[in-house]
């Protein structure tokens, strides 16, 4: 079995809330426990509504923010360990292309000097640095001799996140983490876009981690699915099977919170109950058994962990797993998960 | 389904693109009032400067029997003051002191009160903290009240007053630095930069200055005026300058009892200050009209 | 509601006590022995030991402080070396004059600067807004002391109708509640206005035309609310922000007040100041600025309280 490219382990992060002299400090409990791996050459898709912690396990695994808890393992060795790599060899490896696309470049600089800010960084010569910020204007489409002086505010949206995009690329990584990369195009820019970025993972045999909230985008990039609820991962698995043999109720809500347009296949499951639970206090037991038409005394007593079903396909659901003492769960023992 | 990425066109010419700062001097250039502001300060300063060429008279040398000639007398453009000293060639000279005791202690605060800004800024957390309430402390003093402080306990005097408006100026500069820096901080492309492996002082030198500068300063310019007029009022209560050293303040000063007598001449000096000062305004208020047009 | 209350109190001490230890660091600003400056030059060897043991020269800083806080939390403000009174009574008589001219300041200055403020803003764009900013701008560029002395000039000198100095007549300290004591409020009130309806015309000409352009005033507008409903909330919004902004005006003009009285020869803390630092008479410049900067701390305290109470947004954090 090949070591996949990335591998997180029980991720964790907690940002302590100020509390008043009178407390009402609280823990947010951003990612909790969170784990997964991202095989070489594939797209892994995170959704989740907002607050989820999926920006944030993205930050996590860029070590933009420190974890609590948890390892982070490229190609097999740990980051930070001192047998492992080190956090600026990791950072050559893994880089990120941001939402909003504005702010995301430093208006004060031209476009080829802040793609070649990161070669610069690491010790390439100028005339070098900004003839490989050309060739990636090339690359994204854009005309260097046209783009490579002008400022962001010169720029279209769509422009500007295909600058932000020949900016990831700049060290050639090995895997790019995109956070709502395309959430701020307009529709027709998005596609573009979205059609750039598979390109480019196919001539450079890139690796995606693509985080969205968007189900229709995240279904036409993804290879496998994440989703995430309330800093936990509720189902992980091959697109189709997220899709179409939907296992976790959060999931099936998601999907039919789109409006479907095939009359043939109507939205039937039922919508979310409940009010959204208080991310400082997360319900006991299975996150999501407060707004789930299917909670039992076995969802609020146990927190159901995220077992295999088939294919690759896993879930955070006590239905889904014999042996769990939930009624509609299959019969059987249960199988260590 | 996915077609070669298209080379976007743009209909823009292929000019080279203008740098920010040109576009704000030449918005500067085209707001009249804050040109004219200009055009009055650069001619006050270079009479300061100048003023032993462009004074008519000896600033220092007075007759007792022609004190207190009126504007237009013989001899005395402004007439004199109350030791028969040509006033026009005090004010020139005055100039220098004023000039010097209002803009250096912003110049000062700009570079102590920036630095601390920033790192607070940028370092955040604890060493923020510590900071910004030390800074906050001197923030419980009105301004007046503190330079008369420390002015008055340092005693009088051109450096103590000096360094009595640099303290006063060192907590607003410090806390604006601070803010910027920190919402510059949080942008994303910062954290691209930290993405990419850059250490602090590369990313503070090329991605937060060159955001963090220009507010600093334009506010820093804001302060001018307060200076001057806080100068001005430290050297009149006798805090600062001393006779006969020319300065506007000062001259003020011992001209107030001759306010009965040639009242006109004994308000020249605060004429100046006035000017001045409101010159500083109203141009730093263009430069901020000029530097917010933008997008 | 209380808890935040008492955390802002809580919050307060800490400052309080920093600003009382600047106070107290002033002395050993003074060039020379500390000593020398509280003791008169006239002192004989006894009671210049006296003094030492009084002020506790002869003990480490930290405890001489804390020796210097008890003193003055119980009241006892040292004594002046020029009166030989004690500093508290000298703040106490001197302190009246100045709020009654600090509050005569203020209620010219926020009037004037709330009614020219809302104009301009209402206005927005033409040339009624264009011209009062001329005249904020103004105000805040001139020197009010030199503006204190032009209107000298024009009123006492020149056209003789109001005094040029002091509370009342003959340069009385007493202050009375007659019309030739107000003559002589006149002119320093107006000249110590500037600065603040200046800063009140600018903030509130801001608020107002922000307010009236955001998206749910011309949704009022839509409905067909009237003008005068249209004001009054108008006046909800803008409150918050306009008092707390009078309030910090009120405090400077507290403490900023030297200059003024200086030039109008006025009986009031500033004068007293200027008085202190002329006769290098440190326990009275250091009780004085204690006392001025402590009722900017409490000003500013009680700004803020109000400012939570009439804002929900805030009250409900």
């Amino acid at each position: 079995m090949t070591v996949p490219l990335l591998r997180v382990t029980d991720l964790a992060k907690r940002f302590p809330l100020k509390g008043t002299l009178f407390g009402k400090g609280g823990v947010v409990h951003a990612v909790d426990g969170v784990s997964f791996d991202v095989r070489a050459g594939e797209t892994l898709g995170i959704v989740g509504e907002s607050g989820c912690g999926k920006s944030t396990t993205a930050r996590l695994v860029m070590r933009l923010i420190e974890p609590d808890e948890g390892r982070i393992a490229l190609a097999g060795r740990e980051i930070g360990h001192p047998q492992g790599v080190a956090l600026v060899e990791a950072r050559r490896a893994m880089q990120m292309v941001f939402q909003d696309s504005f702010a995301s470049l430093n208006p004060r600089l031209t476009v080829e000097t802040s793609i070649a800010f990161a070669p610069r960084v690491h010790g390439v010569a100028e005339p070098a640095a900004r003839a490989t910020a050309h060739d990636l204007l090339r690359k994204v489409g854009l005309d260097p001799a046209r783009f490579a002086g002008r400022y962001p505010f010169e720029l279209s949206g769509g422009q500007r996140q295909r600058i932000n995009i020949a900016r990831a690329l700049a060290l050639s990584p090995q895997l790019v983490i995109l956070d709502e990369a395309v959430s701020a195009l307009d529709k027709s820019v998005e596609a573009q876009v979205l059609n750039l970025l598979l390109d480019l993972k196919r001539d450079l045999g890139l690796t995606y981690l693509f985080i969205s909230h968007d189900l229709n985008v995240v279904q036409y990039v993804s290879d496998r699915v994440m989703v995430m609820y309330l800093g936990k991962v509720v189902e992980l698995g091959p697109v189709e099977r997220i899709y179409d043999s939907t296992a976790h109720p959060y999931t099936r809500a998601l999907l039919s919170a789109m409006p479907s347009m095939d009359p043939a296949h109507r939205t039937e499951a039922p919508p979310l109950q409940g009010d959204p639970p208080n991310p400082i206090n997360p319900p006991s037991g299975c996150r999501f058994r407060t707004r789930c038409p299917f909670a039992e005394n076995v969802c609020a007593a146990r927190e159901p962990l995220l077992g295999a079903l088939e294919a690759g396909h896993h879930v955070a659901c006590h239905m889904a797993h014999a042996g769990s003492g939930h009624s509609n769960a299959p019969a059987g023992a249960a199988r260590a998960a | 389904m996915s077609a070669a990425a298209p080379t976007v066109e743009l209909p823009i010419a292929a000019a080279a693109a203008q740098g920010y700062w040109t576009g704000v001097f030449r918005r500067l250039l085209r707001d009249k009032v804050a040109l004219a502001c200009a055009l009055v300060l650069i001619a006050i300063v270079l009479a300061a400067i100048f003023a032993p060429y462009v004074a008519p008279a000896d600033p220092a040398k007075g007759a007792i029997l022609k004190r207190l000639q009126p504007i237009g007398a013989e001899g005395f453009p402004l007439g004199s003051d109350e030791l028969g000293r040509d006033m026009l060639s005090r004010l020139i000279f005055g100039g220098r002191l004023s000039l010097m005791m209002g803009l250096s202690p912003v110049f000062f605060a700009l570079v102590i009160g920036g630095f601390l800004g920033i790192v607070a800024g940028f370092v955040g957390g604890r060493t923020n903290t510590v900071i910004m309430r030390t800074v906050d402390v001197f923030f419980a003093f009105p301004s007046v009240l503190l330079a008369v402080a420390i002015s008055g306990a340092l005693g009088a005097g051109i450096a103590n007053a000096m360094l009595a408006l640099t303290v006063v100026f060192i907590p607003p500069i410090a806390r604006v630095a601070e803010s910027v820096t920190t919402q510059v901080r949080s942008l994303d492309f910062v954290e691209a930069a930290r993405a990419s492996g850059a250490g602090a002082f590369t990313i503070i030198r090329v991605h937060i200055l060159g955001n963090v500068l220009g507010p600093i300063f334009v506010y820093a310019t804001s302060l001018v005026s307060v200076s001057m007029i806080l100068a001005a009022g430290l050297s009149f209560l006798g805090l600062g300058t001393k006779p006969p050293d020319p300065e506007w303040g000062l001259m003020l000063n011992t001209l107030r009892t001759a306010i009965y007598i040639q009242p006109w001449v004994a308000a020249l000096p605060g004429a100046l200050i006035f000017v001045v000062s409101i010159s500083f305004n109203l141009l730093s208020d263009g430069m901020r009209s000029a530097m917010d047009v933008q997008r | 509601m209380i808890a935040y209350l008492l955390k802002r109190l809580g919050l307060v001490i800490p400052i309080a006590l920093a600003v009382s230890v600047v106070c107290f660091a002033l002395v050993y600003l003074a060039p020379g022995d500390p000593l020398s400056a509280v003791v008169p030059s006239d002192a004989s060897k006894e009671m210049v030991e006296e003094l030492k043991k009084e002020y506790g020269f002869d003990k480490p800083i930290p405890v001489q402080y804390a020796v210097w806080l008890g003193r003055t939390l119980q009241g006892n403000l040292g004594q002046s070396i020029a009166t030989g009174r004690p500093v508290a009574t000298e703040i106490g008589s001197a302190i009246g004059n100045t709020l009654i001219l600090a509050f005569a300041a203020s209620l010219v200055g926020f009037t004037l600067g709330a009614v020219l403020g809302t104009i301009a803003g209402y206005f927005s764009g033409s040339w009624i807004d264009k011209a009062v900013s001329a005249i904020a701008v103004a105000g805040v560029s001139v020197p009010h002391y030199w503006l204190g002395m032009v209107l000298v000039i024009v009123f006492s000198v020149i056209l003789g109708w109001l005094p040029a100095m002091g509370a009342g007549p003959g340069g009385s300290g007493e202050w009375t509640w007659d019309a030739e004591h107000l003559k002589h409020l006149v002119l320093p009130a107006f000249a110590l206005s500037v600065i603040p309806t200046s800063i009140v015309t600018r903030t509130l000409r801001a608020l107002v035309a922000d307010t009236l352009s955001k998206e749910f005033v011309i949704a009022l507008v839509a409905k067909g609310l009237g003008q005068g409903a249209i004001f009054m909330h108008v006046v909800k919004n803008v409150a918050p922000t306009a008092l707390a902004v009078m309030g910090v005006q009120l405090g400077y003009l507290m403490g900023g007040s030297i200059l003024i009285e200086t030039v109008f020869s006025w009986p009031g803390t500033g004068f007293l100041l200027n008085t202190a630092i002329f006769q290098r008479d440190v326990p009275l410049l250091q009780g004085t600025i204690l006392v001025l900067a402590m009722f900017f701390v409490g000003l500013n305290l009680i700004v803020d309280l109000v400012q939570t109470a009439l804002d929900p947004r805030i009250r409900r954090t």
